[in-house]
């Protein structure tokens, strides 16, 4: 007999399924996901997790986190953070210290893994939620994270 | 001849026949009814995709088309424009005269049936006395063209779409003339006008209560995958086939295949309105003096069955090619071999429900 009773429930779990399709049909005008895009331009705000691209915040006083060590470069699996540094009198301290001169980030390369942010040990580069990165020439792809003329806040590095 | 029912025109009717010889005129007259239709059910296809688009959009939670024209209502003419400007192209070594006579076999099959039905009272343009046989005949003339287009496409996607295609509607195609047949127990004819007439005493679908109501479930199934549509779209599987027996079909040849699945579709939808549920009778008589009202019946209850088959595609998932023939030949056939008995007893005892 399970003949029949295979039927009866095909037919029940199918009935199911409609039920929960049918749910959404008539909840549909309330909830759309879709967004409008370009309407909606300057109201529209990207979830927390989104990853648009690999940004160093500044300060007010143009300091940034970034001790220069490189952790960042070495995790990168495809080369896309490059760091110049150099050797340099720290004026506090007046002594000879690693600072970075470039956060060179090519976002053309970057696969948007996370893992550069991961290794950070000192949490100097972070997400932003920008989304509109198309540009005319891939050489704008090429970015400087840290502003020039900025330096590492004071109190990071111990 | 002279079940060419002409009241749709009468006056231009009486106006042929007065200015031309009698054989000129009917033919004229074939070739008008023909355009027209073309023209109705052209521009009707394209808003079933565009109210199958809309549909698809709520059930996923999506706006679906909104851009062209008002609220996206110009959304398919646009499409069919594309389509119209775009290059045909073709394969290597395809055999070029099948490949090209493929989807005028599937348009035209789909646009005759769609001659035989009732829109309303005495508004049918061939109200042929064989009607529902005729409907069954002109459906598996379609997959004569969606094989020849698979197979003279020279391409192995196409191939098996199609063979995919062949096995489904052959084994499907007994099961909605055996659902059909369980109705026409009841009614004792083929002719379409006519199975609308016995329901003046209540719908088919109440007249058979049980078994029509099996039946009309069978028919569903069974109709669906008659016009390869998900769940049964194992024909253009995308993710298997690229886009099945059409793979190599563009521009306008490919909007001719698509035209036709929808025109399928609302087929489909028709036969069930006409057979279950009334064709252009309106519910307990209510429009019953005015016979114009019959056509906003009869789309009405249509559409209703053409939003069902809309539901069926964006919930359930397509079946392998396995579990489509057990369905059919396990389950279906076997059930609908007992429906018509079930319904013969019924008749025979006359246990129908007549109002
Ligand atoms: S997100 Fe990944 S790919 Fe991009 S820069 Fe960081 S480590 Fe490299
Ligand atoms: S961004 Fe972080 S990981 Fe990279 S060099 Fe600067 S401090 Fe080191």
């Amino acid at each position: 007999m399970s003949y029949f009773s295979d039927i009866y429930k095909g037919i029940k779990t199918l009935l199911t399924g409609m039920s929960v399709t049918g749910k959404y049909f008539l909840n549909s005008r309330k909830g759309a996901i879709t967004q409008q895009y370009p309407d909606n331009r300057d109201s529209l705000k990207m979830f927390d997790r989104f990853r648009g691209e690999v940004v160093m915040p500044h300060d007010e006083n143009n300091e940034h986190r970034c001790t220069g060590c490189q952790k960042c470069e070495l995790a990168c699996p495809n080369g896309s953070i490059e760091i110049i540094w150099d050797r340099k009198v720290d004026p506090e301290t007046g002594k000879k210290k690693k600072m970075i001169e470039k956060h060179i980030y090519h976002l053309g390369m970057c696969t948007m893994c996370g893992l550069c942010i991961e290794a950070c040990p000192t949490d100097a580069i972070k997400w932003a939620q920008n989304f509109e990165n198309s540009v005319y020439d891939r050489s704008y792809l090429t970015r400087v994270l840290n502003k020039p003329g900025s330096r590492l806040k004071p109190g990071v590095e111990e | 001849m002279n079940h060419i029912s002409l009241s749709i025109t009468k006056n231009i009717h009486n106006w042929l026949f007065s200015i031309m010889p009698e054989g000129a005129a009917s033919i004229t007259e074939m070739v008008l009814i023909a355009l027209v239709y073309l023209a109705i059910f052209a521009v009707a296809g394209l808003y079933l995709v565009l109210l199958e688009r809309k549909v698809a959009a709520w059930f996923q939670l999506r706006l679906g088309p909104n851009r062209v024209g008002f609220k996206g209502l110009l959304q398919t003419m646009a499409d069919a424009l594309k389509l119209v400007s775009k290059e045909l192209t073709g394969t290597d070594r395809a055999d070029k005269f099948l490949y090209n006579l493929a989807p005028y076999f599937v348009i035209i099959s789909s646009l005759m049936a769609l001659a035989v039905f009732p829109f309303t009272k005495e508004f049918q343009a061939f109200d042929i006395n064989i009607g529902i046989f005729f409907l069954i005949a002109i459906s598996s003339i379609g997959v004569i063209g969606i094989l020849l287009g698979g197979w003279s496409s020279n391409n192995k996607f196409a191939l098996i779409g199609a063979m995919r295609s062949g096995v489904q509607t052959i084994s499907y195609e007994l099961s909605v003339g055996l659902s059909l047949l369980t109705m026409v127990l009841i009614t004792g004819s083929l002719q379409l006008s006519e199975i609308v007439e016995v329901q003046k005493n209540g719908w088919l679908i109440v007249q058979g209560h049980i078994p029509a109501v099996i039946a009309f479930m069978i028919y569903m199934i069974a109709g669906t995958a008659e016009t390869n549509r998900a769940p049964f779209d194992m024909v253009e599987a995308e993710s298997e086939l690229g886009a099945g027996f059409h793979t190599e079909y563009s521009g306008m040849k490919f909007a001719y295949f698509f035209l036709a699945e929808f025109i399928n579709m609302f087929i489909i939808a028709s036969i069930a309105t006409t057979i279950f549920f009334g064709g252009w009778l309106s519910p307990f008589g209510v429009t019953e003096s005015i016979p114009v009202l019959g056509v906003f019946w009869f789309l009405g209850k249509t559409l209703l069955i053409v939003f069902l088959m809309m539901w069926f595609r964006w919930t359930f998932p397509r079946l392998r090619i396995d579990q489509l023939l057990t369905l059919e030949w396990k389950y279906l056939l076997p059930l609908n071999l007992l429906n018509i008995v079930l319904m013969a007893l019924i008749v025979w005892l006359n246990l129908t429900i007549q109002f």
